[in-house]
């Protein structure tokens, strides 16, 4: 913390889960800080949940540590839940019950005063949208309403920090576009952790990217900085001889591979001879394309096309988490 | 202690909301009835030791039934749904969740209990009753049905599935229930040893209208046991 003067909020301390023969989480560590809209990405089965769970106190990490406003989970586990609202996966409610009396009953266990109750159930149920169905029970509510039910529960106590598991998970493309919206509101003064494997959700609504494969942060970075820098671009380069001469694919492919910041160079088909076309990759953030310019000049070289290919979002992800992403960052 | 009587409230609110407390209390109204009546009438005495003893058809053996079945679904259901996992990342301790809903219960048990003082006030009409015998006996009651309860809480831990949490629920309920007969067919010397493990022989002595510390101690002792075990297995489902 003495780096920056932004209050870490979460930091996740090499956190390891192991259940039974199987590591859900290896060596998992990260910081978020205040105000942050985290974006935890990753595909199914990757750890996300169990990272949440840690985070939450509901599961004791088999090493490593969680902590929340500077206090360990697993030292004070009631202080650190309480600074926390969360909502799980499942978004597992009470069906009998009316959502006033569910909200009511959450804000007793959160021990929230009588006295600013009824002004904060009010607060949350307006902001949530809620205000038409208090009286319904939640066994009757769509599933919009009752993730709606979800995130203000996870609100009632007015936490610095919201967790959220899949919060659009099962919701029709309005139904995620409203809840998008008001985790974005939310985010403006709360620091929030959603877990995903829906890409553009992060693109639209996070600030940061953490990109979780086979219990392991593969990735931490902003999206825009991660479909550039983390993962190399690619670029795509062109050339033919000189005069229409033949040129040796195998020989160019060996003097690119030379140039400073080139990771790797493939030959592609498709090309119309004479010209021969290149994709290369870049090594993290270096950009040859200077020295590339170079090298076809000096080797006496036609150049047709030079360009950088900027990597989607889910390009990044398919390369870091199927694992054959190599040596990125 | 707060947070463990707002979940207490919110279980019992839910079996009032529920068909389930009406049932209980019926359940409870027909035998207790049955056993009074049948004393008042066939035998012509007008105590209520038949209500409380243990034989069959009584609001003990009944208690056998009913018990697993109004817990089987306290923990479990938490459990399949996933809610345990939002109600243990609240400021809730696990022993919170289980004494909690084990109050639940017992509340519910109660109040069916508290109904059948009805026939206690018409027996007393019709002639005098020895109120000490029935006092002891109420007590005696709620204390064999708080240790059948905390073992119907304990064995809803170990199962998402309701059905699993009665069943077992119920034989090991059953089986603390009828060892006591088998004092009748063993050698002599494990017979006292049965005696003692057996919920019915305790409550046996207090339907004379004798409260025995040994009694209440071992009461206790069964509903401490299994809540304590009950909030283990809690705690170990998110260790």
């Amino acid at each position: 913390m003495a780096e920056s003067a932004v209050e870490t909020m979460i930091e996740a301390r090499a956190l390891s889960k192991q259940f039974g023969a199987t590591r859900a989480l290896n060596d998992v560590s990260f910081k978020v800080a205040r105000g942050e809209i985290v974006g935890f990405l990753g595909p199914n089965g990757a750890g996300k949940t169990t990272t949440m769970r840690i985070l939450t106190g509901f599961l004791r990490p088999t090493s490593g540590s969680a902590w929340i406003g500077g206090v360990d989970v697993g030292a004070e586990p009631l202080a650190t839940r309480s600074r926390v609202g969360y909502l799980p996966e499942s978004n597992p409610l009470y069906s009998d019950m009316m959502v006033i009396d569910y909200l009511n009953y959450v804000a007793d266990v959160r021990n929230i005063a009588p006295a600013v109750r009824q002004q904060r159930l009010r607060e949350i149920g307006e902001r949530c949208g809620l205000m038409k169905v208090l009286g319904k029970d939640i066994g009757q509510l769509s599933k919009g309403y009752r993730q709606r039910v979800g995130l203000a529960q996870a609100m009632v106590h007015d936490p610095d920090i919201l967790i959220l598991d899949e919060p659009t998970s099962g919701l029709d493309p309005n139904q995620i576009v409203e809840i998008r919206e008001l985790i974005k509101d939310i985010g403006r003064e709360k620091t929030v952790v959603l877990s995903t494997h829906i890409l553009p959700e992060v693109e639209a609504t996070c600030s940061r990217i953490i990109i979780i494969a086979e219990g392991k942060v593969v990735a931490d970075d902003t999206a825009a900085a991660l479909s550039e820098r983390k993962s190399g671009a690619v670029i795509r380069l062109t050339v033919k001889g000189k005069n229409g001469s033949a040129l040796d694919p195998e020989k160019i492919k060996g003097v690119f591979a030379g140039v400073v910041g080139v990771r790797a160079v493939d030959v592609v088909e498709g090309e119309v001879a004479p010209a021969v076309g290149f994709k290369l990759q870049s090594a993290g953030a270096a950009d040859p394309r200077e020295g590339l310019f170079h090298a076809v000049v000096q080797n006496d070289l036609v150049l047709l096309d030079l360009h950088r290919e900027h990597l989607s979002l889910e390009d990044v992800f398919r390369r870091l988490t199927r694992g054959d992403g190599g040596s990125h960052a | 202690m707060r947070n463990l009587l707002v979940i207490a409230r919110r279980e019992l609110k839910s079996y009032f909301d529920s068909p389930i407390a009406y049932i209980v209390v019926v359940a409870f109204l027909l035998v207790a009835g049955w056993m009074f009546f049948s004393a008042l009438f066939l035998m012509g005495r007008a105590d209520l030791r038949g209500f409380f003893a243990p034989s069959p058809f009584s609001p003990s053996m009944l208690l056998v039934i009913l018990a697993p079945a109004v817990t089987m679904r306290l923990i479990a259901e938490e459990r399949k749904s996933g809610a345990i996992e939002l109600l243990t990342t609240m400021p809730v301790r696990d022993a919170d969740v289980v004494i909690g809903k084990f109050l639940a219960a017992l509340g519910l048990i109660a109040t069916a209990l508290a109904v059948t003082l009805v026939y206690a006030i018409s027996v007393d009409l019709i002639g005098p009753l020895d109120w000490g015998p029935v006092i002891a006996g109420y007590l005696g009651i709620l204390l064999f049905s708080s240790s059948l309860l905390a073992v119907g809480v304990l064995c809803s831990t170990w199962t998402a599935n309701q059905i699993v949490a009665f069943i077992v629920g119920f034989i090991v309920c059953a089986a603390l229930y009828f060892v006591y007969w088998l004092q009748f067919f063993v050698p002599q010397a494990i017979a006292p040893v049965i005696e003692f493990i057996s919920v019915s022989s305790h409550l046996d002595n207090m339907a004379r209208g004798v409260i025995d510390s040994r009694d209440v101690i071992y009461y206790l002792t069964v509903t401490g046991g299994a809540l304590f075990l009950a909030e283990r297995s809690l705690a170990r489902q998110h260790a």
